[in-house]
């Protein structure tokens, strides 16, 4: 593939935590536009190669290009360009809803969150505290924080978690919407059957390693 | 920086219980010193400078450390760090806003200051100027060092443990002015001390802001 057609191209990543390698040996390449999911166990790596690629945190070994830009070097165009859904909700609890996605928007120079929020189906909570949310409400608030980004990457750890029936919905046609705009999406999830149908490309980790490209 | 500054306003508006907390804090500290003197009003007045700044330096490991809490919830500085915002306009949104926390302190223990210490001065100008820059000189470590002790267990033990040592020239001036405010200052010394307070000032906010980066990154 070429370089400019690209929306990743890692070779040979590796991240330890003490003496236990994370991620071991992770190469591939994603072309722009496409949909991947990575699927493993807990603990198989999944979580530390999203926050690689989103530059959360750095590789101990390899080497990998986002859009273009190397990893290490040019981290604040990664940035730019791209959003993590993340384990954490990154949400400020003593802050409201709309608080929240403002802080985002205003980093971003985005629009205004009344439309992410009523997107996400919040926007009759946007004045409460997240303090006051339950567990699915911060997930979906989360989700409103990823379409502020306007994201030319969307890296999407667990996308599911914590959401009810409709949830899962709006996650599926939030997908679609990024992908039918032309976003690269990679979902790491354990529930392989809600994404592997509109995956183009599958990457499984076991205990750091890929099993099949 | 001014939205960094923005949000730090607003998670501060949420949690200003936290600062009448810090306030009583200090200004129960002032008390307690004022006893270990006694009534000797003479000696309280002579020592009145070194127990604000004793005040103010305990209650900022307080505010300090508090300022990192927020953050550290469901790891928000994380998300932060993770837009197109430079690390630095972070740091110095933060800064800039346990600064003027710290200097509201200051000049709200002031009072306390002048009724137990029998400590009045009509050095007003002075006074505020010698608070500000001092509140300043410790708050651009204490920030740093925060965010550096913010994922330790026993951060409350570090941060003093780190910052009280890097701040004694920052402390030494303050002393020294702001007994000069009140005691009067018939040799003019105190222009000396504050420019030493600029310099230390100078140094601190641009080597923190430089070093801030490598601190939080990864």
């Amino acid at each position: 593939m070429e370089q400019e057609s690209l929306a990743i191209d890692a070779s040979h990543l590796a991240r330890r935590y003490g003496r236990r390698w994370a991620l071991a040996d992770v190469s591939f390449q994603l072309r722009r536009g496409a949909v991947m999911m990575i699927a493993g166990r807990n603990g198989s790596g999944k979580t530390t190669l999203l926050r690689i690629l989103s530059t959360a945190i750095r590789p101990d070994v390899g080497r990998a290009a986002v859009l273009g830009h190397d990893l290490i070097r040019e981290k604040e165009e990664i940035r730019r360009e791209t959003a993590l859904l993340a384990h954490y909700s990154y949400l400020y609890e003593s802050l409201s809803a709309f608080e929240n996605l403002d802080i985002v928007s205003r980093f971003c120079g985005g629009p205004p969150p009344a439309a992410a929020l009523d997107r996400v189906g919040l926007a009759d909570r946007a004045d409460d505290p997240v303090a006051t949310f339950s567990a699915g409400m911060r997930k979906r608030l989360s989700f409103a924080r990823v379409l502020l980004q306007k994201p030319t990457v969307a890296f999407l750890d667990e996308p599911f978690g914590q959401l009810d029936p409709e949830g899962f919905a709006l996650v599926q046609q939030v997908v679609a919407e990024l992908k039918h705009g032309g976003a690269t999406v990679i979902i790491a999830t354990h529930q392989v059957d809600r994404v592997a149908g509109f995956a183009d490309v599958h990457l499984m980790l076991e205990q750091g390693r890929m099993v099949s490209p | 920086m001014i939205t960094a500054l923005r949000k730090e306003f607003l998670l501060q508006w949420r949690t200003r219980a936290q600062a009448v907390a810090v306030f009583v804090f200090g200004a129960t500290a002032l008390l307690l010193f004022s006893f270990a003197i006694g009534p000797n009003s003479a000696a309280l007045r002579q020592h009145a400078a070194g127990f604000l700044w004793l005040g103010l330096l305990l209650s900022s490991t307080l505010t300090l450390s508090e300022s990192f809490l927020a953050e550290m919830e469901n790891r928000a500085f994380e998300g932060l760090l993770l837009l197109p915002v430079s690390p630095r306009a972070l740091y110095y949104g933060k800064a800039v806003a346990n600064a003027i926390q710290l200097i509201v302190l200051g000049i709200a223990l002031v009072p306390v200051m002048v009724v137990l210490y029998d400590a009045g001065t009509t050095e007003i100008p002075m006074l505020l100027l010698v608070i500000a820059l001092g509140a300043a000189g410790i708050s651009a470590p204490g920030t740093l060092y925060s965010a550096m002790t913010s994922q330790a267990r026993a951060k409350q033990t570090l941060l003093p443990l780190l910052l009280f040592p890097l701040i004694v020239p920052v402390l030494l001036a303050s002393v020294k002015a702001t007994s000069l405010a009140i005691l009067g200052d018939p040799m003019g010394q105190a222009t000396s001390w504050i420019l030493l307070l600029v310099a230390f000032n100078g140094i601190y906010w641009s080597l923190c802001g430089l070093l801030f980066d490598r601190v939080v990154e990864d």
